[in-house]
């Protein structure tokens, strides 16, 4: 299922601390770590998000600490998906687990501009710049990695196969 | 196709085809392991996810390592946690006081891992059973937790760079020698995402203790598992710990690799790593201004019996340099019981130094040798960042168990050659 939002970039090696400081880790609220999403990269950077908008990132984006924290602040704050020229390794993790979908475009990244509407279609691994018409192609997102998303990360995915097995609680 | 180890041992685990780097496979696992730190983060994740018990009661694993004996009330009662739910789930490999050692020592030790195994952790260093030729990661909390519940997990299929050990082996260089230099060469972050794959035809030449030791610090240059083949000396070492019949395993002839780093042993000198990096290292001879306060011998690196007899050979009939605390940490309650048994024991004790039950303790600044201001300790563990092992303000050298005792002799740091 495709969908579209607003760019927002931001540069590479964006780490945990700039998505969400140390000190707000107080919480594991999805919506209070939102309000705080960013915080270290520009303060107050969270309030030209809206529900749906998307990261567009540069290289070895959510590299440092091994903090859940920091793709739950990002859901939090509305985002629907980061399109990025690469990933730290934990944070990949964390962000699926957590819910959150990843997008791994390379060099390709510099073709979206900031500020325009994409488009995404991750089961075909389309990505559309609406205004400047540039399309990116990746492989189609894993079936797992969708399961994920569309249940909403790791624990709901899990808590779902205990279910039908009866033997959750 | 031709496959590298960590494409092969993956393989086994799925029923998908495993075809090229980045793709996303789910696997099966041999084993989920979690200590007293990380425990009660998977368990609350456990419990979130609504389960009741584990895949396999045989083959969760709760090692309490890292401050035992419980150094305090916080992780006493961390404790708790983990052992309240190793009892509720009845699972069978739960190690505590006089049975637990550091983990990723005890877990090969016990016959636990295996050739060909799939094994999480929720500890960085539990790549350390890639030595035994078994595909291990550290995860986080949330990961561990569905490895406990559902004994699957996904895997993205790492590139894997390929290491080639060539040359003759000096007397003094072990393992920890060569991937000290390995660090050196590519950077902390040189293999980030990717799989080290060990060959070469000195690889002979490093024995199981050595290529675990090596193993272990894969996660130092950013790699996701660091692997060795499963050969004869492999097969020999899983028979004395309980496998029966180890897997044979090597990386397919013409298999691909993202990068072939290839280095020769002939005439080395044994490497230290100085503050604040792993990667910023040094032959030992261009250290021998530097005094040390305190010397460390132990931890998942290297606290095992051939590190234990590699500094009894060093320290016998010698004396610890005033001044200086030199601290022997036996990984295991099997290599204390050994080391003891060979008289080891008596030569640290008449040399002067420390000896501890085993534990992490200093490795990660937790207790039992704890860096004051201005504090300066060569360790033969496997990180160095500032602040690791105690004060902000004090420097960690990283080394073999051969040069960590030389040093404790001198109070300088010195290679065994020199003394």
């Amino acid at each position: 299922m495709s969908f579209t939002g607003k760019v927002h970039k931001v540069g590479a090696h964006i780490d945990t601390d700039a998505i969400i400081p140390a000190r707000f880790l107080v919480t594991t609220d999805t919506r209070k770590l939102g309000e705080a999403c960013m915080e270290g990269l520009e303060p107050g950077w969270v309030k030209r998000v809206h529900e749906g908008d998307i990261i567009v990132a540069d290289r070895n984006f959510g590299c440092g600490s091994s903090r859940e924290h920091a793709p739950l602040a990002i859901i939090g704050a509305g985002i629907r998906a980061v399109v990025g020229h690469s990933f730290a390794r934990i944070f990949y993790r964390n962000a699926f687990n957590m819910g959150l979908m990843l997008l791994e475009v390379g060099d390709e990244v510099k073709k979206i501009n900031d500020g325009d509407t994409l488009e995404i279609s991750p089961e075909h691994g389309i990505i559309r710049d609406l205004d400047n018409g540039a399309e990116i192609r990746i492989p189609p997102l894993s079936p797992m990695m969708q399961t994920l998303i569309d249940k909403g990360g790791m624990v709901n995915y899990v808590r779902e196969q205990l279910k039908m097995r009866g033997e959750a609680e | 196709m031709a496959m590298t180890l960590a494409q092969k041992i993956l393989q086994m685990h799925t029923d998908e085809e495993v075809r090229e780097p980045g793709q996303i496979v789910e696997c099966s696992l041999s084993g989920v392991l979690a200590n007293d730190i990380t425990g009660p983060l998977a368990i609350k994740s456990f419990r979130a996810m609504g389960a009741r018990k584990v895949f396999d009661k045989d083959r969760v694993f709760l090692v309490m390592d890292h401050y035992t004996p419980q150094k305090d009330i916080a992780s006493a009662n961390q404790v708790i946690v983990s052992r309240n739910f190793a009892k509720e789930m009845g699972i069978t490999h739960y190690y505590e006081g006089g049975c637990a050692g550091v983990e990723h020592a005890l877990l090969p030790e016990k016959g636990l891992v295996k050739p060909g195994d799939l094994v999480i952790g929720a500890d960085s260093h539990t790549c350390t059973y890639g030595g035994i030729g078994a595909f291990s990661t550290g995860l986080g909390s949330t990961d561990i937790a569905c490895g406990m519940v559902l004994g699957r997990l996904w895997f993205k299929v790492p590139a894997t760079i390929r290491v080639n050990i060539e040359g003759d082996m000096p007397r003094w260089i072990r393992g920890k020698d060569l991937i000290l230099r390995l660090i050196g060469e590519i950077g902390v972050d040189g293999a980030l995402y990717r799989a080290l794959e060990f060959g070469g035809s000195a690889l002979k030449d490093v024995d199981i203790e050595g290529r675990l030791c090596m193993a272990n610090m894969a996660i130092e240059a950013g790699g996701k598992c660091g692997l060795f083949p499963s050969d004869d000396l492999t097969a020999e070492y899983c028979r004395a710990h309980g496998t029966s019949d180890p897997m044979r395993l090597s990386a397919d002839e013409g298999a691909e690799y993202e990068r072939v780093v290839t280095m020769n042993v002939t005439g080395m000198e044994p490497v230290v790593a100085c503050p604040h990096l792993p990667e910023n290292t040094r032959s030992v001879s261009e250290l021998s201004d530097v005094t040390v306060d305190q010397v460390v011998i132990g931890s998942c690196t290297n606290g095992r019996i051939s590190d234990m007899r590699d500094a009894a050979e060093v320290l016998r009939g010698r004396k610890v340099a005033k001044g200086v605390r030199c601290i022997v940490i036996p990984a295991t309650p099997a290599v204390w019981r050994q080391a003891m048994d060979e008289g080891l024991f008596e030569v640290f004790s008449d040399a002067g130094c420390v000896i501890s039950t085993p534990t992490c303790g200093p490795c990660l600044g937790g207790y039992m040798g704890v860096l004051g201001d201005g504090e300066r300790c060569i360790s033969t563990s496997n990180r160095n960042f500032r602040g690791r092992m105690g004060s902000l303000e004090s420097e960690l050298y990283l080394a073999s168990p051969c040069v960590a005792a030389a040093s404790a002799v001198t109070g300088v740091i010195t290679g065994p050659d020199a003394l």
